[in-house]
C-alpha cells in the first residue's frame, strides 16, 4: 500500500450542531481512520458546517437492496392506520 | 410499477423529477456521459487551481493573499466532492486522474488563459466563477442524485468567489489611472473566453439532447450564456468597465442583450491542446502528482505503524 489507489473509501457523517443528528455529507479516501477525519474535516468543514464528524469505512455498509425495494418496504405501505390522519376525530375535541 | 421493464422505470423517475441514487438500475450511456462529465468537471476544479495559485506569494496584501489562498483550497474541495461523485458510478479516483493526465479526459478550456496581472484574479472570480455558477446552478437539480448534491455544496461556496473577483475589481477600477487600466485590461482578455465556458452554440453541441431528456441538463448552451450576459452587463457598469464588444446592446423586444459573434474557431483550437497554456497546466498538473507522491506514502506508512502499534497493545 503505497499509493493514494489502494487507500480505502470512507464515508462522512458531519453533526452540524448539538442537537442534531450526524448527517451523511459524501466520502473521501485515506489510509486510516484518524487521516480520514482529518481529510473529513479539511473538505466538509471549512466553514464551521460541523461540531462532530463520523467517518465510516465504506465497504462496512450494508444496504438494503434497490432492485427488491417494493417488496421490502411493502410491509409499511398498507398500514395507513399507524398515522394519525387516518382516525376521525368528532368536532369540538381539543388536544388530541 | 413491479414487471416494468427498468428502463421504463429509470425514465419514469427522472420524468417524474425523481432522482436516480447509485445503486439504481441505469442505462449504461447514462453511466458513461454522467462519468464523463462529472470527472471532466472534477479535472476542471484541480486544474482551476493553476491561474490563480500563480498569484498567490504575489497578492497584494496579507488580506487579499488570505482569500485567494481560501479560494483555492474551495476548488480543491470541489475536485474532491466531485471525484467522489464520480465514483458512485464505479469508477476509480486514480483512474480518472490517469486519464487527465495522459490527455483521455478533459478540463475546462478556459484554464488554459495566462494570469498575467493581478487584475486577473478580479476577473477570474467575476466572470470565470460567475460564469461557472450560471453552469451549476441548474445541475444542483441534475437527476443523478451524488452529482446533484455535490453541486449544491459548491455553489454555496462559489458565490464567495465571486464576490471577492468583484471587490477586486471594484477597488481596481476606482484606484489610480494604470490600476484602472490593469482592470480594463483583464476585462478585455477573460470577456469573449468566459462566453465560450458555455460550449458551442446549441446547433452544434453534440451531447446536449440526450443530456436533456436524462434530466443532467435543463437549458441548452445559447439559453446559459445569455443569462450571464444579461446579469454580468448591469454589474460592469457599476464596476466602471466596458465589455470590450462594440455589438453588446439591450434588445427591448428580446427583453435580452444582444452580443456579437463569439469566434469559436479560436474555443476549437484551445480544445485541440493550442491554447496558450496547454502544455504547461499538464506538465505542472503531472509535476504536481508525482512530487506528491512521497506525501502519499508519508501518510501510508504512519497509518501502518499506527496499526501495528495497536496491535502491540491489544
Ligand atoms: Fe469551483
Ligand atoms: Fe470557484
Amino acid at each position: 500500500m503505497n499509493t493514494a489507489r489502494d487507500w480505502p473509501l470512507w464515508e462522512v457523517f458531519v453533526r452540524s450542531r448539538r442537537g442534531l443528528s450526524h448527517g451523511h455529507v459524501g466520502s473521501l479516501h485515506a489510509p486510516d481512520a484518524e487521516m480520514a477525519l482529518r481529510n473529513a474535516r479539511d473538505l466538509y468543514t471549512r466553514r464551521r458546517e460541523g461540531v462532530s464528524i463520523w467517518v465510516v469505512p465504506s465497504s462496512r455498509i450494508t444496504a438494503s437492496s434497490p432492485d427488491e425495494k417494493d417488496e421490502f418496504f411493502d410491509p409499511a405501505a398498507d398500514k395507513i392506520y399507524r398515522h394519525p390522519t387516518f382516525y376521525d376525530i368528532p368536532e369540538g375535541v381539543d388536544h388530541l | 410499477m413491479h414487471d416494468h421493464d427498468p428502463e421504463e422505470r429509470f425514465q419514469a423517475i427522472i420524468d417524474d423529477d425523481g432522482r436516480i441514487e447509485p445503486r439504481d438500475w441505469m442505462p449504461p450511456a447514462y453511466r458513461k456521459s454522467l462519468i464523463r462529465q462529472i470527472a471532466q468537471h472534477a479535472h476542471s476544479e484541480i486544474i482551476g487551481m493553476q491561474p490563480e495559485g500563480n498569484w498567490i506569494t504575489r497578492a497584494p496584501s496579507l488580506r487579499r493573499k488570505a482569500i485567494l489562498m481560501a479560494k483555492v483550497q474551495d476548488e480543491a474541495g470541489h475536485g474532491l466532492y466531485l471525484y467522489a461523485a464520480a465514483e458512485t458510478l464505479g469508477v476509480d479516483r486514480a483512474e480518472l486522474l490517469d486519464m487527465l493526465h495522459d490527455g483521455r479526459q478533459k478540463y475546462s478550456s478556459i484554464f488554459n488563459y495566462p494570469t498575467l496581472t493581478w487584475a486577473d484574479m478580479g476577473a477570474i472570480g467575476w466572470l470565470v466563477d460567475g460564469a461557472a455558477i450560471v453552469n451549476q446552478v441548474p445541475i444542483c437539480r441534475c437527476s443523478y442524485g451524488p452529482y446533484a448534491r455535490a453541486m449544491i455544496r459548491i455553489c454555496k461556496e462559489e458565490s464567495f468567489h465571486q464576490r471577492q473577483g468583484f471587490e477586486i475589481l471594484h477597488t481596481l477600477s476606482h484606484g489610480t489611472p494604470a490600476q484602472h487600466d490593469m482592470a480594463q485590461d483583464a476585462v478585455d482578455r477573460w470577456w469573449w473566453p468566459s462566453l465560450m465556458m458555455f460550449g458551442p452554440p446549441d446547433q452544434e453541441s453534440t451531447h446536449s439532447e440526450q443530456s436533456m431528456r436524462w434530466g443532467i441538463k435543463r437549458f441548452s448552451n445559447d439559453e446559459l450564456r445569455q443569462r450571464f450576459v444579461d446579469m454580468t452587463v448591469p454589474q460592469a457598469e457599476v464596476l466602471g468597465l466596458r465589455l470590450p464588444d462594440p455589438d453588446l446592446r439591450w434588445n427591448p423586444e428580446r427583453g435580452h442583450y444582444d452580443f456579437g459573434e463569439i469566434d469559436f474557431t479560436e474555443l476549437f483550437e484551445v480544445i485541440k491542446g493550442n491554447g496558450p497554456c496547454n502544455r504547461q497546466r499538464m506538465a505542472d498538473r503531472r509535476r504536481a502528482h508525482e512530487e506528491g507522491e512521497w506525501v502519499r506514502e508519508a501518510a501510508a506508512a504512519y497509518a501502518a505503524k499506527r496499526a501495528a502499534q495497536r496491535e502491540e497493545v491489544a
